[in-house]
């Protein structure tokens, strides 16, 4: 079975992200103050090939924690979808 | 002595560090193709500055998995000698081989430009034989060297003087305004606690060379050569 897996990885909370920063101060500047705390992340997608659910997501599990994200610096969350 | 140079899809420094290597000290220096499965016996192996694998998802983490790594964390693990400087050094925090990480520079900006370090310890094959009241001026040339690691992970190393070079000012005080790229604690490098890794940021292969007009960096590999030799 296939399923696809889409995938968030944030820069942890307790991290300065300067890029979300540099956004924040860019939307001021724009005049939307109103938006404030920019995060910026990664969106990765990709396919997994697995016999059933479980073990789709122990694969995409092990690629998010050795390669996808850099659990020093990084979250990540995802879902998983039969396709 | 014999040194590992490793060339990764997109080091830049691998040539400099073998020509600092072979013509200003003298020794042997085999170049590793990533692909390669074998370290061809050398007594260290080296990591270069670059942008491996074009940096991709993050700094050193497609390069942390190529073959010739697999060999080096392997050696590593046995005791064997692994220096990783700027890309060298991002791909050894991807391995493990070294605590921390190194993120985006505090003003998101890539800064190339000469900085002044501290060595933290004598304690280290790398910084054995320099002065550590004398501050080095050695180039940095990177976007992501922002070094973090957690409180906890950070006062461990402290304790156990694996802190190796802080960023500081000409005479050597370590300072906010000396930080180029808002590392935690002024890290510009360190070792595993093994004492057998060492990563740092600064390139001191760009100042070993008189033809540069600034040998500072010179220090770093006569402390390898008397140390691993004695």
């Amino acid at each position: 079975m296939k399923f696809s897996a889409e995938i968030n990885v944030m820069p942890l909370k307790e991290i300065l992200d300067p890029q979300g920063k540099a956004v924040t101060g860019s939307m001021k500047n724009m005049g939307l103050a109103e938006i404030q705390e920019v995060r910026i992340g990664k969106h990765i997608s990709l396919v997994v090939d697995a016999e059933n659910e479980a073990i789709a997501h122990e694969k995409v599990e092990e690629a998010c924690k050795k390669l996808l994200a850099n659990l020093i610096m990084e979250s990540y969350e995802f879902t998983l979808k039969a396709l | 002595m014999k040194f590992g140079v490793v060339t990764f899809p997109g080091s830049n420094c691998d040539q400099d560090i073998i020509d600092v290597l072979s013509k200003i000290m003298g020794q042997q220096v085999e170049n590793l193709w990533h692909k390669n499965h074998d370290l061809k016996g050398v007594d260290m192996v080296i990591l270069p500055g670059g942008f491996s694998y074009g940096d991709y998802l993050r700094s050193g983490a497609i390069a942390r998995f190529s073959p010739v790594m697999q060999e080096v964390i392997q050696f590593a693990s046995k005791g064997g000698y692994v220096m990783g400087i700027c890309n060298g050094f991002q791909i050894l925090t991807e391995a493990g081989l070294v605590p921390g990480a190194l993120l985006h520079n505090a003003n998101r900006k890539f800064i190339c430009r000469n900085v002044y370090l501290k060595p933290a310890t004598s304690h280290s094959l790398i910084t054995s034989d320099l002065d550590l009241n004398k501050a080095l001026k050695i180039p940095i040339a990177h976007g992501e060297g922002n070094y973090f690691a957690r409180p906890d992970v950070v006062k461990e190393m402290e304790d156990r003087d694996q802190i190796l070079f802080r960023y500081c000012d000409e005479h050597g005080n370590v300072t906010a305004e000396s930080n180029p790229n808002g590392s935690l604690a002024n890290i510009a490098g360190v070792c595993n606690a093994g004492r057998n890794v060492f990563g740092m940021m600064p390139h001191p292969e760009r100042a070993a060379d008189p033809i540069l007009a600034n040998e500072d960096g010179l220090g770093i590999f006569e402390s390898i050569l008397k140390t691993a030799l004695a």
